[in-house]
C-alpha cells in the first residue's frame, strides 16, 4: 500500500504493571489495523522481541509516541523511563499506575523492609529456612549476576521523567486510546503539555444513570456482599461505597453499569491536588448524623479508608506514602 | 531523626489553625483585645466556615511542615450557615482515621468548637495543643514527603 507520509513509530512499555494496560491496547480489536495503517510498533515487550539495547541504540526522539504503563518501583523501570523519554517525541503516562501510582502504589503503605520480610520470611507458602532475600548483584561461578534494585518508594512516571500527557484508567478504555491516536495522526491541535487526555472533564456521577437524591443521609456503609443492590438507586445512597462523586468520567461508568461501585481508577478532576482527600471530603459530606458517636459509627463502617480513597493514587498524592 | 536535647529546646511547635470567621476567629480577636497570653504557635487562616475546610488543606499543611493542625468552628447548632460545622465534623472523623493509617499521630489534628465569646477557651486550647505537640516533638512529615527513598 502506498504511503503518502511516513508511518509513525509507536512504542508501548510496562513498568510496575499487571499487563492489563498492554491488553487494553490489544482490546482495540480490529481498530488495531487502523492504528497499524498509520504506525509501526517499534517496541512492545509483551508482543515483540526487541531488546533494551536495541531501544538504547535508536536515535534520540526517533519514537513518535510512547505509551508507558506501570509505576516506577525499581531501577529497571526508572532506567527505561529515562531511555524512553530520550527516544520519544511524545511520552504518555498510560493508565492509573503510570499516572498516579495505581495499585502497585499501595505498597507505599509499607516500607521496603516490611515488604521483603513479608514475602521472603513470613509468607504462608514459603520454603526459605535461611531467610534469603534477593540481592541486586550476586557472584556465581559463571560470573556476576544483576537484578534491578527494589525501591522503598513507588513513584509515578511524572515523578521520574517529564511526561507529555496522561491517560487515566485501570486500564484505560481502549476506545479512548483510538480517539487520542487518531487525533495525533490526523494532526489535530494537541492539548497543552501535562494534560489528562482520553477522559472527560466531568465527574462520574454526571454520566451515571442511577437515581440520585440531594439528601444522601448515609448512616453506615456496607461491604457490597452485605446488601442487595436495587439496581437503580445511587450506590452510595444504598450504603455501598462508590468513588464516583470525586472521580473523573471517561470510562463510560462501566463499573456502575455492571452494578459494581466505582473504585476511582480515572483519578481526580483537573485542579485537584490530592485525589484521596477529595474523595474523603465527598464521602464524608454525604453522611448523616450530628452526634460524634453517630458519625463515628458511619465512618468506622468504612474498612480501610486510606486504602480505599487512595486506591489508585497514593504515590501521586500529597503525602506520597505512609510517613512513619 | 532522633532529636538532641538542644534541638528540642530550640524548636517550638507550629500550628496551622483554620478558624471560622463567625466564631473561632472572632474568639481569637477577643483573646487579643482581652490581652490573654497564649503560646505564639498558631498561624491562623481565616475561612468563612469550618465546612469550607477541605481535607486537602489539612494534608497540605502537614506536607508543608506544620507540626499540628487546629480547626476551630462554631458550636453544634450555632453555625452561621446552619450545617457547615456538622460537615466539618464528619470530614474530621474520617480524616482522623485516614491520617492514622498514613502514620500521622492523631493528636496532631484537633477540632474544637469555640464561640465568639470564648477567648479564654481559645487560650486554653492553643496552650494545650502546643504542649501536646511539644511532647510529640517536631513533625517529620515534610522531610519524608520531600525525600524519595529508592
Amino acid at each position: 500500500m502506498a504511503q503518502d507520509k511516513p508511518k509513525l513509530k509507536l512504542a508501548v512499555y510496562w513498568g510496575a504493571a499487571c499487563g492489563g494496560c498492554c491488553v487494553s491496547v490489544l482490546d482495540v480489536h480490529e481498530k488495531l489495523l487502523d492504528i497499524l495503517a498509520h504506525a509501526d510498533l517499534v517496541f512492545w515487550p509483551i508482543a515483540l522481541d526487541i531488546k533494551y539495547k536495541d531501544v538504547e541504540e535508536m536515535p534520540d526522539g526517533s519514537i513518535d509516541i510512547t505509551l508507558f504503563n506501570g509505576a516506577v518501583r525499581n531501577s529497571e523501570n526508572e532506567h527505561m523511563a529515562h531511555v524512553l523519554r530520550q527516544k520519544s517525541k511524545i511520552l504518555i503516562a498510560y493508565g492509573s499506575c503510570a499516572y498516579l501510582g495505581g495499585i502497585p502504589g499501595l505498597a507505599n503503605f509499607s516500607t521496603r523492609e516490611e515488604l521483603l520480610r513479608r514475602v521472603y520470611e513470613e509468607s504462608e507458602s514459603l520454603d526459605n529456612p535461611q531467610k534469603i532475600h534477593p540481592q541486586p548483584s550476586t557472584e556465581v561461578s559463571e560470573g556476576h549476576l544483576h537484578i534491578p534494585s527494589f525501591y522503598n518508594d513507588v513513584l509515578t512516571l511524572g515523578q521520574v521523567v517529564d511526561v507529555d500527557y496522561y491517560i487515566p484508567g485501570c486500564p484505560p478504555q481502549s476506545e479512548r486510546l483510538v480517539e487520542v491516536f487518531m487525533d495525533i495522526v490526523s494532526g489535530k491541535d494537541l492539548p497543552p503539555k501535562g494534560s489528562v487526555i482520553g477522559a472527560s472533564i466531568r465527574v462520574q456521577c454526571d454520566e451515571c444513570k442511577r437515581k440520585k437524591s440531594d439528601k444522601k443521609g448515609i448512616t453506615r456503609f456496607y461491604r457490597p456482599w452485605e446488601v442487595t443492590d436495587d439496581g437503580e438507586t445511587c450506590l452510595n445512597e444504598q450504603g455501598i461505597l462508590c468513588m464516583g462523586p470525586a472521580t473523573r468520567a471517561g470510562c463510560g461508568v462501566r463499573c456502575v453499569e455492571g452494578n459494581a461501585p466505582c473504585r476511582g481508577c480515572y483519578g481526580p478532576l483537573d485542579g485537584i491536588g490530592d485525589a484521596g482527600a477529595r474523595i474523603l471530603s465527598a464521602i464524608a459530606s454525604m453522611l448523616d448524623g450530628k452526634e460524634p458517636e453517630e458519625i463515628s459509627r458511619a465512618t468506622d463502617s468504612i474498612v480501610d479508608p486510606a486504602g480505599t480513597f487512595y486506591r489508585f493514587s497514593l504515590p501521586g498524592s500529597k503525602l506520597r506514602r505512609k510517613v512513619s | 531523626m532522633p532529636l538532641t536535647e538542644q534541638t528540642k529546646q530550640d524548636w517550638s511547635p507550629r500550628i496551622v489553625a483554620f478558624f471560622c470567621n463567625w466564631c473561632t476567629y472572632t474568639a481569637s480577636d477577643l483573646a487579643g483585645v482581652s490581652r490573654l497570653r497564649y503560646a505564639p504557635s498558631t498561624r491562623v487562616i481565616r475561612v468563612m466556615c469550618s465546612g469550607r475546610i477541605d481535607p486537602e488543606f489539612v494534608i497540605e499543611a502537614f506536607t508543608q511542615g506544620a507540626d499540628g493542625v487546629l480547626i476551630g468552628g462554631c458550636h453544634p447548632g450555632d453555625c452561621h450557615y446552619s450545617e457547615g460545622n456538622y460537615k466539618c465534623l464528619r470530614r474530621y472523623h474520617l480524616l482522623q482515621r485516614v491520617i492514622a493509617q498514613m502514620g500521622i499521630d492523631q493528636r496532631r489534628l484537633r477540632l474544637e468548637w469555640i464561640s465568639a465569646s470564648e477567648g479564654k477557651r481559645l487560650q486554653e486550647v492553643v496552650n494545650e495543643m502546643t504542649e501536646t505537640l511539644r511532647q510529640l516533638g517536631p513533625s517529620t512529615i515534610r522531610e519524608v514527603v520531600q525525600t524519595v527513598i529508592k
